[in-house]
């Protein structure tokens, strides 16, 4: 459908006898930020392999942009406008904050197969790479080695580079996982700047963050959706408190 | 963070120190008459280019080769076997042995790259094996025995490869070209690529890059540039050889990129110099220096990371 | 090439497959359980059949012989264990490679110190002498027989004791999942320790049982090391089940396809042509194969890591 960015058919699971994956459908759509929760163990982060491609549905269809990708690649997923973020941070620790996103950049422009040019000399790739910092309150740390920066900045760097390809689509696999109270802070305050701007499918256990951005938030419980809706029907959804939400909803 | 002085010795300063050494060896060499300095220096200079190679694979790339040396061996053979044949001309041996390596790199790669870790290292470790077990079956051009070329490569007719002092700044000249084109590779798009795969594939596919062309094309390249080491080792000792793509061997230049310093050019040239110097002197003590060898590479692997390199420039082992 | 003659390649193919399986049983458990390569296990095939040849100069008897080249195997390679390759558990595989490297240098220099550099033999036991005849007119020596059966016991000793005991639990679920192994309160080293002793004398035993057929020579070790790796990557990493399939089919391959490449290319080559390709190609022959199942299958035939 012409409406949604990303649509998911029906897609199916499992790991032998668990199924981890139970006939979800869900679709995004276009500038929205629809968000997944669920208890651990909940199927999010298989979910996710699934949509960015490092995992293989058993059965279902993935759509993006009206377009099949249930079967391409992850790389051609990401060409396509896929962007994802990883829940252990999967950064170069070896390269710069700017690297890291320079290579994103250069990513986004086409094939690598230029062996001649100095790439550190590159000064329109690397003030582009700045200007994706900047926009993340990097700017400082642009020139430090990724495997040093502090566990917030990783976070943010994550982000960045996802940014840098240019995508339809941010897939976010709890982007504020491990950090304190102030910088999930001030991701929300990044995200919701985002906002409008790009379509992405937030998978976070921070409730307080994903009630604050989310325009529709789906449950899922066992694998299963259980259920979809903006976040005051969520809230006041008789199944997910009970499932869900416990106590802590009351 | 690294010791900016110490980076800045790396860069510049130890680079411009082996290039000294290399190009003005001849010169001191000729002073106290020593031809063996010479001969001994090219091989090493020639150990080093094929080191180089393998330190783009394996230092930026982490792609533990185990048959490098196979390479040697079909570049060698390449330039043997056309000269057995009457061909001695460079402009034929030279693109035959590129092609040749080429191809060879082409699908092994190709094949070898599709897996990762030990399986990596056992698949090239038996193409190299395949490489040399077919060598030594060639009953036509030597087999076991090896084949000798009574002579040395052309160029336009003319045998000016045969002056000893012409052939030695042939090498060192090959050996900056190789040296250059590596560096500059490592520091372009492509190498960012290579080294970013190193690193992460995981993250490099979620940016929209499939590391494996990349990866095969570097592969390719140092399989093309130790063949053109094995094409000057067949010239200088013109003689070939299966024993130059033994499996040793390959582990010997394995030991020489680690030895010098993984990551680096300059590392790999230091390591191959090392090596090499190592084996002289130790075989002079005794004839079974492996005894003593041996266990030094263990000491080694075990604690000296950084290599020479390391050693020299106090700084930490760079990736 | 007549029918005895296969017969006759096929039971040395079957022969040479039994070597393998021994020698690379040791590896992909190894492999397997510890993620460790260790390029030195060659090395340890040679040790046993050298042990067994200085034990038999000393007692005279082959069984004594064997047993005491069995222990000595352990020894060895449980000292090997304690003193270097501890150590490399943690590190990647590059610095295994180079280090078992180092290793094999030693070791093989070692030899060529104590007992030299020409080849030595082991006479073939008196129970186990003397041929049998296997069809009309031809006769295969029963010891040959004997290694073949003694290889197939051992497989199936190996079977067991992987699918049945509680070892060989830890060694299949190591394979698959070594952290969550050691998550399980395992002693990991221990573990280690039984598997790595176990491999060194699985190679110990086939250099034992190939000392009185094969030449004992420094280096003997190498050629079959690389050709226990083609077996494991056919077979898949960490599986006895593959290696033991792997093993016999390059075993066979190999042997058949040195005897016939030479009149297979006959059929399309002038004979002075043939004569010098059909050697090449058959020294090809395994590599190929390998490079054919990694195209169709790259985790092997019997992968044992799932995912």
């Amino acid at each position: 459908m012409a409406d949604s960015i990303l649509r998911l058919e029906a897609l199916e699971k499992s790991y032998g006898a668990l199924l981890v994956t139970d006939r979800v459908s869900l679709d995004v759509r276009p500038g929205e930020i629809h968000a997944v929760i669920g208890p651990n163990g909940a199927g999010k982060t298989t979910l996710i392999g699934q949509i960015s491609g490092s995992l293989q549905p058993d059965a279902g269809r993935i759509l993006f942009e009206g377009r099949g990708v249930t079967h391409l690649p992850m790389h051609a997923r990401a060409r396509a406008g896929l962007a994802r973020s990883f829940q252990i941070t999967t950064i170069l620790p070896d390269f710069t904050a700017r690297q890291n996103v320079a290579l994103a950049l250069q990513a986004h422009q086409g094939h690598s197969f230029r062996f001649f040019r100095d790439v550190a000399k590159d000064e329109a790739l690397n003030e582009a790479a700045g200007r994706v910092l900047a926009d993340l309150s990097l700017a400082s740390r642009a020139d430090i080695p990724a495997g040093v920066l502090s566990h917030g900045e990783k976070r943010s760097l994550e982000l960045a580079i996802a940014l840098a390809t240019a995508p339809k689509l941010l897939l976010l696999d709890e982007p504020m996982a491990g950090t304190g109270r102030e910088e999930t802070d001030r991701l929300v305050e990044v995200l919701s700047s985002l906002k409008g701007r790009y379509a992405m499918l937030l998978v976070e256990h921070d409730m307080s963050a994903v009630f604050a951005l989310a325009d529709r938030i789906s449950v899922l419980v066992y694998g299963a959706i259980i259920a979809t809706g903006t976040p005051e029907e969520i809230r006041n959804d008789a199944r997910v408190r009970e499932a869900y939400l416990g106590e802590e909803a009351a | 963070m690294e010791n900016a002085t110490a980076s800045l010795f790396r860069a510049r300063l130890v680079p411009g120190l082996i290039l000294a050494a290399f190009g003005l060896l001849p010169v001191l060499a000729g002073l106290i008459d020593d031809t063996f300095i010479v001969f001994f220096a090219i091989r090493v200079m020639i150990f080093a280019i094929a080191a180089v190679s393998l330190a783009l694979i394996l230092g930026f790339g982490a792609m533990v080769s185990f048959g490098h040396a196979a390479y040697i061996g079909l570049g060698a053979y390449t330039v043997g076997i056309l000269a057995e044949n009457g061909v001695w001309e460079f402009y034929v041996s030279l693109p035959a042995t590129l092609v040749v390596c080429g191809l060879f790199a082409l699908v092994t790669g190709a094949i070898s790259l599709k897996t990762r870790g030990v399986y990596f290292i056992m698949i090239t470790l038996a193409f190299g094996q395949m490489a040399y077990y077919t060598a030594t079956s060639l009953s036509a051009y030597g087999g076991d025995d090896g084949l000798t070329m009574w002579g040395r490569t052309e160029i336009f007719g003319s045998s000016m490869l045969s002056d000893r002092m012409t052939f030695y700044y042939v090498v060192f000249a090959v050996l900056v070209a190789v040296w250059w084109l590596c560096r500059t590779m490592v520091n372009s798009r492509f190498g960012r690529v290579l080294q970013g795969a190193r690193q992460s594939e995981m993250r490099l596919q979620a940016i929209g890059i499939d590391p494996y062309a990349y990866r095969l094309a570097a592969y390719v390249i140092a399989g093309m540039i130790a063949g053109v080491a094995g094409a000057l080792l067949a010239n200088a000792a013109e003689f070939v050889s299966p024993a130059y793509m033994s499996w040793h061997r390959s582990g010997e230049l394995i030991f020489m990129v680690v030895l010098g310093g993984l990551g680096s050019f300059s590392g790999a040239i230091l390591g191959a110099s090392g090596y090499l110097v190592l084996e002289e002197v130790l075989s002079h003590v005794t004839e079974n220096w492996r005894l003593i060898f041996g266990p030094f590479l263990i000491l080694v692997v075990l604690y000296g990371r950084g290599g020479l390199l390391g050693l020299i420039t106090g700084g930490k082992r760079d990736g | 090439m007549s029918a005895t003659l296969l017969a006759v390649q096929t039971l040395n193919g079957l022969q040479l497959g039994i070597l393998l399986f021994l020698i690379a049983a040791g590896l992909t458990l190894v492999f397997g359980v510890m993620d460790f390569i260790n390029l030195a296990h060659g090395v340890q095939y040679m040790l046993g059949a050298y042990l067994a040849v200085a034990a038999y100069g000393v007692t005279g008897s082959f069984w004594t012989a064997m047993l005491l080249a069995l222990a000595g195997s352990l020894v060895v390679g449980l000292a090997l264990e304690l003193v270097v390759f501890r150590h490399l558990y943690d590190r990647d595989h590059l610095d295994q490679v180079l280090a078992t490297f180092g290793v094999i240098l030693f070791l093989g220099e070692a030899v060529k110190v104590i007992w030299g550099s020409s080849p030595l033999s082991l006479p073939v036991p008196d129970l186990l002498s003397g041929s049998i005849p296997i069809s009309d007119g031809l006769l295969y020596p029963v010891y040959r027989i004997a290694l073949i059966v003694a290889g197939l016991l051992i497989a199936a000793l190996l079977y067991v004791l992987v699918t049945h005991t509680r070892v060989g639990m830890l060694v299949r679920a190591g394979a698959t999942n070594a952290p969550m192994v050691s998550a399980l309160g395992v002693n990991i080293r221990r573990l280690f320790m039984v598997v790595f002793g176990f491999g060194a004398m699985l190679a110990g035993f086939a250099g034992i049982m190939a000392a009185p057929i094969l030449a004992v020579e420094p280096g003997m070790g190498d050629n079959l090391l690389i050709l226990a790796f083609v077996v494991i990557v056919i077979g898949g990493i960490g599986s006895i089940r593959g290696a033991f399939l792997a093993a016999l089919i390059i075993g066979l391959v190999d042997t058949i396809g040195r005897s016939a490449a030479t009149d297979i290319a006959r059929l399309v080559l002038p004979p002075a042509a043939a004569n010098d390709v059909g050697p090449a190609i058959a020294s090809m022959l395994i590599y190929i194969l390998m490079a054919a199942v990694l195209f169709f299958r790259p985790s092997g035939l019997f992968p044992a890591r799932a995912g």
